[in-house]
């Protein structure tokens, strides 16, 4: 079997499916006159996020790390102001392997300056229509899904019943412990699969999962993340936000990472203050998104996993 | 005893859970863009062979089982034991009835099987996927019928029934697939 490993694991026919994609989405952001960017996939700083591990290297003699996401780089040209851009290029994360995961992938990233995250969840919707040939959209809140499917409001359910829901739906190995981690597990186990044909858009996601989104009062007064999912038939493709632009609070969210990291002995890596510097100066108000083009890919071909759509993950490459 | 991380987790892999003996059947790896890392687990219990569905947090380990599969030679059934021995070494094990299971209806004296050992003990026999063994008790055969589709039930040397054409008579030996119980055809002499 070793014997064949050089051989591609995607099919000539999926690589030109691949080329054609790519061209579509360059097509698509042209047309809208959107910039290209470029943006270091090697870089001195390492992502801050609890879930995300960065690759690390070694250049010219210091630690170095392969870029998880673009969102550093875009973020420091939108505050030197290059306006609307999108970054379209490999991103690369620890770990990460699976029938929908390979370490190193292929990233869609964009932000619109001026706009809320509404706005662009219309934008995500009309790209995935035109790329996938997808009609049906539904666009909901996270909390409305969570009343849905289990009865259950993830803002103000108390942690016990979280845990019992949890303990309910799925078989653990584990008792979990945190509501983040209950929501991940409900979300993954149970409402993905429920989510149906289609596109959904999911939006105001907890304030505890915001990452880099801003934090807003919602309309029953709950504060919520500005965060939206896009999800096609229960895959999840892209998370966007409606971002935030202050320094203090971007300082505050690294730190609080760190700790988390910390305290669940992952490595803190160096965060990204120029980050932090370029928010001083003034980043424009934005909303920006990042989708995974190699499971857009499998959606267009209608591929099982994301080896079908990959010449060399990780095994090969 | 050696452990296995999730990211380890492959398909035929065994090991402990609950306390009793697994093979991973499969593994996928489930991750929120943002949020946390998990293993969604399938296992086949190889004391029960039903199959397990478990959530594992990303990283978290599993007790190797000590369990191995050995080809041995079938010898005979005292009554309470299946005795296999092992034809290199000539060493000998004996299999409970439970171990055996459904394995019993095609166990023929000297065929090869595979055992399936838990801390030096059979936990389960596999028999040959093809195995030949003698009509014992039959309808008689109708003559001349051999072009017709019909099957009657046929009950062969070691008490297992399987469904054979219509022409066949007490006395013959045929070739069965033991995994779908299915006839493949009339044993060659030789």
């Amino acid at each position: 079997m070793t014997t064949d490993l050089w051989r591609p694991s995607a099919t000539i026919k999926a690589l030109r499916q691949r080329a054609s994609l790519l061209a579509k989405i360059r097509h698509f952001f042209t047309q809208r006159q959107i910039l290209e960017a470029d943006v270091p996939v090697l870089s001195r700083r390492a992502t801050s996020d609890p879930h995300i591990e960065s690759i690390s290297a070694l250049c010219i003699g210091s630690p170095a790390y392969l870029a998880t996401s673009p969102e550093f780089g875009l973020k420091r040209l939108l505050a030197a102001g290059i306006g609307d851009c999108y970054y379209l290029g490999k991103a690369f994360r620890q770990g990460e392997a699976g029938s929908r995961h390979n370490p190193e992938f292929t990233m869609l990233e964009w932000y619109r300056c001026g706009w809320d995250d509404h706005r662009l969840m219309d934008e995500v919707a009309d790209l995935l229509r035109k790329v996938l040939g997808i009609s049906q959209v539904q666009s909901l809140s996270y909390r409305a899904l969570f009343q849905r499917e289990l009865q259950l409001d993830p803002h103000s359910a108390s942690d016990r019943e979280l845990i019992a829901c949890v303990e309910r739906e799925v078989e653990l190995s584990f008792t979990p412990v945190e509501r983040a981690e209950c929501l991940d597990l409900l979300m993954s186990h149970r409402l993905e699969p429920a989510m149906g044909e289609g596109i959904t858009l999911l939006f105001d996601f907890p304030a505890d999962q915001a990452a880099l989104a801003k934090v807003i009062p919602d309309e029953q007064g709950i504060p919520v993340a500005r965060r939206f999912e896009a999800y096609v038939g229960g895959l999840e493709l892209a998370n966007g936000y409606w971002e935030l632009t202050d320094s203090t609070e971007q300082l505050r969210r690294f730190e609080a990472d760190l700790a988390y990291r910390r305290a669940h002995n992952r490595i803190a890596n160096p965060f990204e203050e120029r980050l932090v510097s370029a928010m001083q100066e003034g980043m424009p108000e934005c909303a920006g998104v990042a989708l995974g083009v190699d499971r857009l890919l499998m959606l267009a071909g209608g591929y099982d996993s994301i080896e079908d759509v990959i010449a060399f993950p990780i095994e090969r490459a | 005893m050696a452990s296995y991380s999730t990211n380890e987790f492959k398909g035929g892999l065994k090991v402990m859970l609950d306390g009793d003996p697994c093979s991973i059947v499969e593994n996928e790896f489930v991750k929120p863009g943002k949020g946390q890392a998990f293993n969604r687990v399938k296992l086949r219990n190889l004391k029960t062979g039903r199959v397990w569905e478990r959530t594992f947090r990303s990283g978290e380990s599993l007790e190797s089982a000590d369990v191995m599969d050995r080809e041995m030679e079938y010898l005979y059934n005292d009554g309470e034991f299946y005795h296999f021995m092992e034809p290199e070494t000539f060493e000998q094990h004996q299999a409970s009835t439970d171990a055996v299971g459904d394995a019993a209806k095609w166990l023929k004296e000297q065929d090869i099987c595979t055992v399936t050992l838990y801390n030096g003990v059979p936990l389960a026999v596999t028999p040959p996927n093809h195995v030949i063994l003698e009509i014992t008790d039959t309808d008689p055969g109708l003559r001349g019928d051999t072009a017709q589709g019909g099957t009657k039930p046929a009950t062969l040397a070691t008490g297992a029934v399987v469904k054979v054409p219509l022409f066949l008579e007490i006395g013959e030996t045929i070739k069965v697939d033991t995994r779908t119980g299915e006839y493949l055809g009339r044993a060659k002499e030789d």
